[in-house]
């Protein structure tokens, strides 16, 4: 209410102090993290405890990337995540469309089917969908992760499209449509530039959903070479004692993207994360 | 040759997404239940003995499971309202508009969208014999005795449901902000001509209007309470000695380390069956906003 040049009252830097102690705790960990990812195993579980790393050294992140296998394990995730990112979008925005744009016998059915499967937890599927990627030979491969990621993101972003596309306006689609336009054009070169926000939106939450997905690879994935950022991480773990600056250089590495994406597309967090409670 | 131009074009745009999720999740989705009456075998050629029951029956003897369950439960007894009450607590310091409050919110936010295995590894390196906690309890507070957090069931589960509300605070966060900018800005000061006092504003004004967001912000997090599994696997992996299971660890132990996928599918349908169950009580009580008060 009062403007930022205001002389402070008390009340407000009350405010300011409080927010600021929890944002402290909030970071905290985050910075100890980074401090610990440049120490050598000997300090890692000094007392009393090194916040800034001395010796620092670079030597845990030399062995993640050169010596290590992170490189590939990166390059699985991305792959991974992109293609599955790409492809529930787009399956999304395509049924999305069909059920805001068209009226046809079962479409409520449908959608219905659509929100049980918004409601069923990922892991309560995770047996059968095994005994199905078995059935399939994808198991310990990564078409075995992006096939089920695209599946398990269809539900919500199909929600969330469709709600955008019913809210465009009817009249370019049928301008177009009288002037000859296929049902195709009019989704991709109308319904589709026009529903940017919530395309970004869709794209943001199923790349991060991806991106960090652990469940499901530590079920399929067996060998190495398959392994994504999540899994391989997990795996530093040793049964005798943990390689803690290992673990902590590999995780900045693999949240250092996610960062990136979010403080690029903050505004549509937060449009994608009230979709569904303020409206509704 | 009419029904067939009507009907084709849509059924084009949902029938490739449509197909996958039929096969991917709706077929899992049945097949869950129709394991979970056999002892289901895996491999190739052996054949699946029908138990009707017996799994059910099995799971409602079974003290473990009680144990996950009720671990479960007290997860999400204590991060469900820490999550809640922080959440809109920064919400409200943050709702006016001042340029620190985009940092704040990107500060607050940012454990939400870090992955589960990092901050979970991070929680557990804090909570370690030696590390930052014992630390900071040892030489801050003066405590004596060094605690081993994740040696034993309570103070094990201290550490998961701390971790718990540390994640979810950006998450509740941002959606009470949303809804807070939804509060009607003259039923406000309406309130504050009549004389309200900063305690009566909330509960007639705010309140109300945020009531949307707060029951669907209950649900979720009580879902995602029960569904709470990859930080419970990460920190103790259910030690020690199965002491801090909870229902989605002790389901992939059953499933995928003793290979019985039969007990496995039993468990998952049970947790499915409370989810659903609880989501339903919970929109009965909550559907009149009246009852808030």
């Amino acid at each position: 209410m009062s403007a930022p040049g205001d002389a402070m009252t008390p009340a407000r830097s009350l405010r300011l102090v409080t927010l600021a102690f929890g944002a402290l705790l909030m970071v905290t960990p985050f910075l100890y993290m980074l401090s610990t990812s440049f120490k050598g195993q000997q300090y890692v579980l000094k007392l009393p405890p090194q916040f800034i790393p001395d010796p620092a050294t670079l030597s845990n992140y030399e062995r993640i990337l050169v010596r290590g296998d992170f490189g590939h394990y990166f390059a699985n995730s991305l792959i991974v995540a992109v293609i599955s990112t790409a492809l529930a979008v787009l399956l999304s925005a395509m049924m999305a469309y069909g059920f805001a744009r068209y009226r046809f016998p079962g479409r409520e059915l449908m959608f219905r089917m659509l929100l049980i499967g918004l409601m069923i937890p990922a892991m309560m599927l995770i047996v059968p969908q095994f005994v199905l990627a078995k059935f399939f030979g994808v198991l310990d491969s990564l078409p075995g992760l992006i096939i089920f990621y695209v599946a398990g993101n269809l539900a919500l972003n199909t929600f969330l499209l469709r709600g955008f596309f019913e809210a465009l306006p009817g009249e370019l689609d049928q301008a177009m449509q009288i002037d000859g336009a296929s049902h195709w054009r009019r989704f991709w070169n109308l319904a589709l530039p026009l529903s940017r926000p919530a395309l970004a939106t869709a794209t943001i939450f199923t790349f991060l959903a991806t991106w960090d997905e652990f469940a499901w690879a530590l079920t399929i994935i067996t060998t190495p070479e398959n392994q994504t950022l999540p899994i391989a991480i997990a795996l530093l773990q040793g049964p005798k004692g943990t390689q803690w600056g290992l673990v902590f250089a590999a995780s900045i590495i693999a949240i250092l993207p996610v960062i990136a994406v979010f403080l690029t597309f903050q505004r549509h967090f937060v449009q994608g994360l009230t979709a569904g409670s303020v409206k509704g | 040759m009419k029904l067939w131009r009507t009907y084709l074009p849509p059924a084009l745009f949902i029938a490739p997404g449509f197909l996958l999720f039929l096969v991917c999740i709706v077929y899992p989705m049945l097949q869950a239940v129709q394991m979970s009456f056999f002892d289901w075998k895996i491999v190739a050629g052996a054949t699946s003995t029908f138990l009707g029951l017996d799994n059910y029956v099995r799971a409602f003897n079974d003290p473990r499971f009680w144990l996950a369950l009720s671990n479960s439960g007290i997860y999400m007894a204590f991060t469900v309202p820490p999550q809640i009450a922080l959440g809109l607590g920064v919400a409200l310091l943050l709702k006016d508009k001042s340029p620190a409050q985009p940092l704040f919110r990107v500060l607050y936010y940012l454990p939400v969208v870090t992955s589960w295995v990092v901050v979970s590894l991070l929680f557990k390196y804090l909570f370690a014999d030696r590390g930052l906690i014992n630390f900071a309890l040892d030489d801050l507070l003066g405590a004596t005795d060094k605690i081993s957090w994740l040696a034993d069931r309570w103070t094990a589960l201290v550490a998961i449901c701390a971790l718990g509300v540390w994640k979810g605070i950006g998450w509740s966060m941002m959606i009470f902000l949303a809804a807070l900018q939804g509060v009607p800005k003259e039923l406000e000061e309406a309130a504050v001509i009549d004389g309200a006092n900063r305690w009566q504003r909330f509960g007639a004004v705010t309140l109300p209007a945020i009531w949307p967001a707060t029951i669907f912000v209950t649900i979720m997090l009580v879902i995602g309470g029960f569904n709470v599994f990859a930080s419970v696997l990460v920190m103790t992996n259910g030690g020690p000695g199965g002491a801090t299971e909870v229902l989605l660890t002790y389901m992939y132990r059953q499933a995928f380390e003793f290979l019985d996928f039969g007990y496995g599918s039993a468990l998952a349908v049970l947790l499915t069956l409370i989810v659903f169950a609880l989501s339903a009580l919970q929109l009965k009580l909550f559907r009149n906003p009246e009852a808030a008060r």
